[in-house]
């Protein structure tokens, strides 16, 4: 049940290979086997699969990979780089028209997300582009979705034009493209109801809205969990409308989304977005590698790292490296860690995006209780400064007092202890390592849990 | 003829039920099955002999239905088993093979019976859950259509009381089918919503209370709680409720499928599966995975945008509707 990544995937082909001193062109035979199974349980569409390993097994039997000493790392490395190069470069760029407003359409199968990306999309435009967009409503037919789109609209405080349920989507495109001149948006931003593909008076629908209202986008809101029907939606709406952009949405679910590459591939638009929650300023830039790194179930470092770039305090950090170093790290140091690190988001998720994070057994079984974190705070701040600095004379008297403080058992004060001071150890021990490796750069804070 | 026709025998079976559920099977899976067996056709065309080529086309036919790479595996080392057996050599015989172990596979020994449990007296509360956008709210809406077109005093309870707009859905859905929706402000605690409706139909007598409850990706651990708060809720309130605790799945999601099985059956103890939007592409494959490895049955397939789109699960008509072109040719 648990879908292996292809690091653990190529694990066992490499222990049969290890000692053999030569890669044999049977060996990339198994070794391209597992590749196409871990894309295949990404959702990876089957033939988009079959061409990306042909290509890949190319290039491993021409030398990189049979020549290496560590063919199972080169052929990871190869087939990352084929999946990045595969799904483009970045692409977040929203087209400006020189005749304003600018008309991006968003269209999708039904519950793929529209409505809530293009009010994410709105946000965005205001945010970091500073425009003025006009939200319009054209989801006649899915009951309440105007409401949808009015309830975004209020809580971003932008308009949202809608003429009801009962006027064609073509005519409110045609009004609220008038409306947006009127008031001066320099956007123009249009729901539409979700249709299946094959539907082809809800397409010619489609048809009609663009003809009309020549939107300079057309962006194409695709569920990143969509399987391997991913393929002829996404060609099937591109054939039809000519779509300019992908958003792929409900990537911060646990799906692969391998359904990305099968899109990209088939229809060679770039994914632009990614939806990532369902808040509104949850819509982000399309990454590529991550994305590769993520269909491959290798863990997304580069979005870790920023977000404990965004969210924890340079100073403090170089400050707690010499701590650590020097030993000298307290209960108060640790605290304040765990104050940062909660900033970040929820402990389980940041632990997912750790690469080899899946490998640890029960890693995906584990949740994080945050309630636990609270108790060890209220440990924390029930201790005077003195036990902080020098945990070592808590006594048993001190011990139950810390206890009745913080509304915990002496159990739980106990344990605190003792997963402090192997920390502490464990730190000694990592900065001697380290100081040995030369390495430098962010530490995450251990997990004591 | 070595083979006794399975498809005969399906058909036999299919045509003493109504024809018109049936049709509509049928009718919601043309653009499933034109894919589906429009290739099943080339590849027996292609290949006279049954050969390694021909399972590995086979395979490939399978896995783009999304039914998993598991099992496909097994399903393909079975028939590989049962070619050897009953000694078949010409591709064409192997259709009916495939779909009677397709079939056997979703039944397991005994046929699955897909109707719903109610309660013994009185109220039956059915709970709705699953992640967003699959259709949770317009399926309680076909349901209660159903219920109330059947007789029953139907509620519905609108639990999703975060996304924008989700609470007017369920009012529009009690409009147009005339039945009473229970609710609270956006944003208030779903289940205090879900203790008001259950008092509510109690006390107005009601046969049926659907909830409704806000779509909830799988891996967010508070959010789950939430939902198995909703269900402890509703279990203290009314003795042997939820009566079904149904997942709503999306037919065009992937492999993530098994894996939102298996999360919302570990906090809400998923009794049913209603399959939404199988009248596009898409196939569901995976809830064959899901019955084998989960043993959580279909209950309902959503095949259409209309009220009475929404038809009982049946395994044979399932499978029926993905090679009905075939079961035709041969039944003639």
């Amino acid at each position: 049940m648990a879908f292996e990544g292809l690091a653990d995937r190529l694990q066992s082909t490499m222990q049969k290979i290890r000692g053999k001193g030569k890669v044999s062109e049977a060996d990339v035979k198994e070794m391209m086997r597992e590749v196409r199974l871990a894309l295949l349980e990404a959702d990876v569409n089957f033939k988009v699969v079959k061409e990306f390993v042909k290509k890949v097994s190319e290039r491993a039997v021409g030398q990189e990979v049979m020549k290496s000493l560590t063919p199972g790392q080169q052929v990871i490395k190869v087939v990352k780089e084929e999946l990045t190069e595969l799904m483009g470069g970045e692409q977040s760029r929203i087209a400006v028209s020189n005749r304003p407003p600018t008309v991006i359409m968003m269209v999708g199968l039904q519950g793929a997300g529209k409505t809530t990306t293009t009010g994410k999309l709105a946000n965005l435009l205001r945010k970091k582009y500073n425009r003025k967009p006009l939200l319009v409503a054209g989801d006649i037919y899915r009951p309440a979705a105007i409401k949808q789109l009015e309830t975004l609209g209020k809580q971003l405080s932008m308009p949202v034009f809608s003429l009801g349920d009962k006027i064609s989507p073509v005519e409110i495109a045609r009004q609220a493209l008038e409306k947006a001149k009127e008031d001066h948006h320099d956007y123009v931003l249009i729901d539409t109801a979700g249709r299946l593909h094959v539907d082809e008076k809800l397409m010619d629908e489609l048809k009609d809205i663009k003809e009309l209202a020549k939107p300079d986008e057309i962006f194409l809101v695709v569920d990143a969990m969509t399987g391997q029907d991913a393929v002829n939606v996404a060609q099937s709406f591109n054939e039809q409308l000519g779509v300019t952009g992908v958003v792929l949405t409900k990537l911060d679910g646990d799906t692969r989304g391998g359904a990305a590459l099968s899109i990209r591939s088939v229809t060679n638009t770039p994914i632009k977005f990614v939806g990532l929650g369902e808040k509104l300023d949850a819509l982000e830039a399309f990454h590529p590698e991550r994305m590769a790194s993520r269909i491959l179930g290798m863990g997304d470092v580069m979005t870790l790292i920023e977000k404990a770039q965004a969210n924890v305090d340079e100073e403090k950090a170089k400050e707690l490296e010499k701590k650590m170093r020097t030993a000298s790290f307290t209960l108060d140091d640790f605290l304040d860690q765990l104050g940062q690190v909660r900033q970040m988001g929820p402990l389980d998720e940041l632990l997912k995006m750790m690469p080899g994070a899946n490998k640890i057994k029960g890693m995906n079984n584990l949740q994080i209780d945050e309630k636990q974190i609270s108790h060890v705070e209220a440990i924390i701040q029930s201790m005077t400064s003195d036990e902080k600095t020098h945990p070592e004379i808590i006594n048993a008297n001190r011990r139950k007092r810390i206890a009745k403080g913080s509304g915990t058992s002496i159990q739980e004060v106990n344990r605190l202890l003792k997963q402090f001071e192997d920390m502490k150890k464990m730190m000694k021990q990592m900065t001697g390592f380290q100081q040995k490796g030369k390495k430098k750069g962010f530490k995450l804070p251990f997990n004591p849990f | 003829m070595i083979v006794l026709s399975f498809f005969k025998k399906l058909k036999e079976k299919i045509t003493h039920q109504t024809e018109s559920v049936t049709d509509k099977f049928k009718d919601g899976l043309t653009k499933t099955r034109n894919s589906f067996s429009g290739r099943m056709n080339d590849l027996v065309a292609r290949y006279r002999k049954v050969d390694e080529d021909f399972f590995e086309e086979l395979e490939e036919i399978l896995i783009q239905a999304d039914v998993g790479f598991d099992t496909v595996m097994e399903l393909i080392e079975e028939l590989k088993m049962e070619v050897k057996r009953r000694n078949i050599k010409d591709s064409s015989e192997v259709k009916s093979v495939i779909s009677e172990k397709l079939v056997e596979i979703y039944n397991g020994n005994e046929k699955e019976d897909s109707s719903l449990r109610y309660g013994k007296d009185g109220l039956t509360v059915i709970l709705f859950v699953g992640v967003n956008g699959v259709g949770k709210t317009t399926t309680i809406g076909k349901l209660a259509h159903r219920f109330k077109s059947d007789g029953k005093s139907v509620m519905m309870a609108a639990g999703d009381t975060f996304r924008a707009g989700a609470i007017d859905q369920l009012e529009v859905w009690g409009e147009r089918v005339g039945v009473p929706v229970i609710k609270q402000a956006e944003g208030s605690d779903p289940a205090a919503v879900m203790y008001d409706a259950i008092r509510a139909a109690k006390s107005r007598g009601a046969d049926i209370l659907l909830c409704d409850t806000a779509g909830r990706l799988q891996n967010k651990v508070n959010l789950m709680k939430e939902l198995e708060k909703v269900k402890r809720v509703i279990e203290r309130e009314v003795p042997g409720a939820p009566h079904e605790v149904l997942l709503v799945l999306d037919a065009t999601t992937g492999q993530n499928a098994l894996i939102q099985a298996k999360t919302f059956k570990e906090a809400t103890d998923v009794s049913g599966i209603v399959l939404t939007k199988l009248d596009g592409t898409a196939k569901g494959g995976i809830v064959l995975a899901i019955r084998k490895e989960l043993n959580i049955p279909v209950k309902y397939v959503g095949l259409g945008e209309k009220m009475d789109d929404l038809q009982q699960f049946d395994a044979d008509r399932y499978v029926y509707g993905l090679f009905a072109d075939a079961i035709e040719e041969e039944a003639e």
